[in-house]
Parts: structure tokens; sequence; C-alpha cells
């Protein structure tokens, strides 16, 4: 399956990704008017170093604990993508206790949020891997 | 191939997602002594608070047994099982016979002796759907609510119909709130947040004695109220098991392959023993992940898979009127402390490892802890220093972050 990979030593630490993935998220078709004075609250997040930067998100585990520990059944496996039913989700928080890579932050609706790859807006494929000026996250099989 | 399982809530569920790994065909059946579809526990009193719905609170989609295959039988007991017959027994006489059986019964309210209890008339506790039907059937805009216990099922319980009573009061044995998984230190933080919610609490105390609407509490304190609800605790359903000779403690013992001493039967979820690792030691980790990966696991190996199940540690996440908690493993070593604007973190540290951790308010990231205590990650091996901060992947190895975020195996 493709999933978005991260080749950290080209990470410029720009932090476009996350523009680009509130914008997708956000379902409105004009960028500008979809960043304008928003906090932006992205889905793939920047961890910045001294040297090194890198984005993280969602890794779409074959195994995923988070899937497993959801005590709502909220999160679910569908065709290797794991998405959240967010009127089943009720904000519990035990997926971010169980995620080992930190991938899954609290929504602003009370909720939790995750990277479903794009497939849940009307994009379709990862918009921050297409924002990304420096191929420092890939959307590939490997 | 025929699987019975005995229970239907998430144990039962991790089973038939195990066994469907393996074996697409071989008959399933659940019995069920509730009248539900699999509905999840924790959400009683998120239903109660109005945060989400009957039909919203189904663990599985409506048509779960349909896609795997599986027969209920709903509102039916097993009050007896025939390991030598190889078949179990139904409360209406029904004989099914089975293959492989799962006992994955979970557990029940713990009443302890209380003089006068039996003086009580509107008396509940909180485990199932139908207690929390009936609760809100009995409480109006001015019930007096008194609460025996401030573990998270109370406490849940207390945010569950705060809106909704005109008081609450909550009566601990215990110095602390939630003693289960909070140190003192935290449990203050919480308890203060609560009390703003209008909730008393008596901790430290007990009730001595109930005259009817009346508790007289250890310390000469007296309440009055109208509706109680008992939640002291959960005790593990091991009785099928017990009955028959297999090996139990408090909880049923199983092996690695969540199997019992007895041949083709294995136990999964609350009413059973974990291996909890942060310990070395066997016990009762009533907790919902570890019941449905306790579940998947013996559905594997009875489905003739190999599965161990490993890695199992206390965890939870919780929250209370919007101020989460994230909480793992055990409480013991080397404490590392950081408070920062209204968040609190502990680390625990023994024998080089990450052992347990406490996080209130800020909870971000908080797996990449608990992955460390579960892969029992050396913390030699990582920036220690940069994580105890906050967790981050930045605190490990270049060539470990190629395996996490590279794909590189
Ligand atoms: C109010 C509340 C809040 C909770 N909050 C959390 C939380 O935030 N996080 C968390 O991790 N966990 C939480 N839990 C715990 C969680 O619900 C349990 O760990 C989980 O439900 C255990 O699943 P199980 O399948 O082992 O057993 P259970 O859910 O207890 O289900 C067992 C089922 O088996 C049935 N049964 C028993 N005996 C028989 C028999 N002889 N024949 C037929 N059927 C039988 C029972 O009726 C029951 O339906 C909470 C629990 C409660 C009550």
């Amino acid at each position: 399956m493709k999933r978005v990979y991260v080749n950290e030593e080209w990470c410029l630490g720009c932090h476009l990704c996350e523009y680009y993935c509130t914008f997708a998220n956000s379902n409105e078709k004009d960028i500008v008017k979809a960043l304008k004075n928003v906090v932006i609250n992205p889905r793939i997040k920047l961890e910045e170093g001294d040297r090194i930067n890198f984005a993280v998100s969602c890794r779409h585990c074959e195994d995923p604990i988070c899937v497993k520990g959801c005590i709502t059944g909220a999160l679910s496996i569908n065709d290797g993508i794991i998405t959240v039913d967010e009127n089943k989700c009720i904000g519990c928080y035990t997926c971010i206790l169980c995620c080992p890579y930190g991938a899954i932050t609290p929504s602003d609706k009370g909720v939790i949020q995750k990277c479903e790859l794009c497939t849940n807006n009307i994009h379709g494929t990862p918009q921050c891997v297409k924002g990304c000026p420096n191929n420092a996250i890939v959307f590939e099989e490997r | 191939m025929r699987y019975v399982i005995i229970g239907n809530s998430a144990a039962a569920v991790g089973a038939v997602e195990g066994i469907r790994k393996i074996d697409k065909d071989g008959e399933i059946i659940i019995i069920s002594k509730e009248p539900y579809h699999v509905y999840s526990r924790p959400l009683i009193s998120y239903l109660l608070y109005g945060k989400t719905t009957e039909e919203n609170m189904k663990y599985r989609s409506e048509d779960f047994y349909d896609v795997m295959k599986c027969k209920v039988f709903f509102n039916k007991e097993v009050i007896k099982i025939n390991n030598e017959e190889k078949q179990v027994q139904l409360n209406d006489n029904t004989i099914i016979d089975y293959d492989k059986l799962l006992v994955a019964t979970g557990s029940r309210p713990f009443i302890p002796h209380m003089e006068g209890l039996e003086t009580v008339k509107n008396k509940f506790t909180f485990m199932s759907l139908d207690d929390a039907k009936n609760l809100e059937k009995a409480i109006s805009p001015h019930s007096k609510v008194l609460i025996i216990g401030a573990g998270l099922i109370g406490l849940k319980c207390a945010e569950g119909i705060s809106k909704k009573v005109e008081s609450i009061t909550v009566v601990d044995l215990a110095d602390r709130i939630l003693s289960s998984i909070l140190d003192k230190e935290g449990a203050k933080i919480v308890q203060s947040h609560i009390e703003k919610k209008n909730i008393q609490f008596f901790l430290d105390n007990k009730v001595e004695k109930f005259i009817d609407n009346k508790a007289i509490l250890a310390k000469g304190e007296e309440i009055d109220f109208d509706i109680l609800v008992l939640a002291v605790g959960v005790r593990p359903n091991i009785e099928l098991i017990k009955e028959i000779k297999g090996e139990v403690n408090r909880g049923i013992v199983i092996d690695e392959f969540c199997e019992t001493s007895i041949e083709d039967i294995y136990a999964a979820g609350d009413c059973c023993e974990s291996f909890d690792i942060t310990t070395n030691q066997n016990r009762v980790l009533a907790l919902l992940p570890n019941a449905y990966m306790q579940g998947e696991c013996a559905g594997i190996n009875m489905a003739g898979g190999e599965k161990k199940f490993g890695k199992a540690i206390p965890m939870n996440s919780i929250g209370f009127f919007g101020l989460h908690m994230v909480t793992a493993g055990s409480y013991v070593g080397e404490v590392y402390t950081k408070n920062e604007n209204n968040n609190y973190k502990k680390l625990f540290v023994k024998d080089g490892l990450l052992k347990g951790y406490i996080m209130i308010g800020d909870i971000n990231k908080a797996g990449i802890y608990t992955s460390l205590i579960r892969e029992k990650t050396p913390i030699s091996e990582i920036d220690f220093e940069l994580i105890c901060n906050k967790p981050s992947l930045m605190a490990f190895s270049k060539i470990e972050r190629k395996k996490k975020l590279g794909g590189i195996k």
C-alpha cells in the first residue's frame, strides 16, 4: 500500500505540509480563504530539532494498536487506511495513549483527528506531499 | 469447527476478529447475557451525559454478526461448562457443543457488606447499559445522589449525571480519588477540577451505616440522599472455570496463548489475569484495550494460528469535565517530574527502563511513552533528557527513526 514516508535529510522545516493538510481538511476550495485567521491544527506535524526536522503523520500500521485499543469502535481499517468515525468518537484519547508515533491529535471538535491520506476530503491523495517543496515526504509503496 | 464464545463485549469481538483472520468459515456461536448488539461499555456514562446515543454506542457496525458469520443467542446465560463432553449448558437448558470455547465473561460489580444497605430503596450499580437506563429513570433535577467509590466507574457515573441532578456526594475509603491510576499530587489536581462542578468528596472515610435515606460515615458526618450508586470495584466472573477445576486466582489463569489450564478452553478480558510486564506479575487489568487484544490473541490461537500475548501493561486514558489524563505502567523507581502551566507529568524509571508515567492536562503524543514501556526500550538508547521534556521521535537514533518513519524494516 502507498504510504507517506519521510526523508528527513531533505526536510527544511518549512511547515508547508501542515498548511496544506489544514487546507485539504477544511474542505474549502481556496487555500487563502481556508487559512485566513485560523490557528492551524494539522494532522501532520513537524518535529523540529537543532539541525533535523521531519514531519510525522499516521503510519497506517498493519497491526494498529490505536484501532485495537479504541474503546468506542470509532477507529477502523478501511482498505488499509485507518479512519475515524467522528460520530462515534467521544474524545477519550485512548488512541493517543496507544499511538507509538504521536500521530493522533485532538480535533477542534473535541474528538480526535488523524491523517486519512486525504481519502476523507475532496482531494483524494495526500496534499501534504503535494505541497512539500523538497521531497521530504513522499507518497509511495515501500 | 465450532467456536463458542461466552460473553458479547470487547474480548468477544477481539476473538471473532482474531478467528476470522485465520478461519473464514468455521461456525461461531456467541452467548450473551445482555440483550443488546455489542456496545462500548465505557460509553454508558457518555450516554447519560448526552455525548453519545445508543446507536453511536455500538462497538461494531449493525451488520457485524452477519459479516463475521456469527450466530448470537441474546439474553441467554451459560450456567455450566462440561469440558469432558465439550458442551456448554444455557439457563434455558439448551446444550451447545463446542470444539473451542472462549470464556469472555468480564466482571461484575463488587458489593461489600455495609450495615443497613438493605434499608436503602433506590440503589444502583454502574456497569451495563441497563444499569445506565435504570439510573436515568430514577434521577430527577431534585435528586441527591450518593456514590460509593471514587474510582474510574464512580467518577464517570458522577460526570454522566452531573447536569441532571441537584447534588452528588462521593465517598471513598482511599485518601485520594482515582487511586488505581493517580498518585496523591495528581489526584489533588483532578479532585479540585471535579469539585468545581459541584461534586463533593469524603475521602479516607466510609459509610458506617445506612438508615433508609441517610448514610452515617465513620468520621461522624451524616449524608442525606435519595439515590445510591455502588461503585466500589469489580470482580472477575471466574465461576464457570472454577467449577470445573480450572486454575483461577483473582482472575482466570491463562497462558501466553490465552488458553486456560483446561484443554480447548480459552479466556480473555476482564475475567482473567494478564502478565503485567512492568511488574512481572499476573494481575487483573480491567481495561478495554487489553480485553480486545487478549480476545484477538485467543481467537487466532483457537483457529489454529500461533500468537503470543505479550506486552500487557495497565494503561488508561480518561477525562473528566474537559480535563484529560493519561497513565500507564507502574509507578516504581526513580521519578522525573515536570509541571508546567497547569500540566502535570511524572515519569518512573527503573533498571534503565521507563516503567510508568502520569500525564494530566497536556497529553499530546503520550503514546511515545507508552511504547517505550511496552517495547522495553533501554533509555540509554534514546535522548532521555529530550524525551522527558516532551515525547518525541527526535529522541530516537536516526536509524530507529528510519524504521519508524521511512518504512525501513
Ligand atoms: C462505566 C465504565 C467506564 C469504563 N471506562 C473505561 C475506559 O475509559 N477505558 C478502558 O480501557 N476501560 C474502561 N472500562 C472497562 C471496560 O469496559 C472493560 O475493560 C471491558 O468492557 C472488558 O471487556 P470484556 O469483554 O472482558 O468484558 P465485559 O465488557 O464485562 O463483558 C462481558 C459480557 O459477558 C456477559 N456474561 C457474563 N457471564 C456470562 C454467562 N455466563 N453467559 C453469557 N454471558 C455472560 C456479561 O453480561 C457481559 O455482557 C469502563 C467500564 C465501565 C463500567
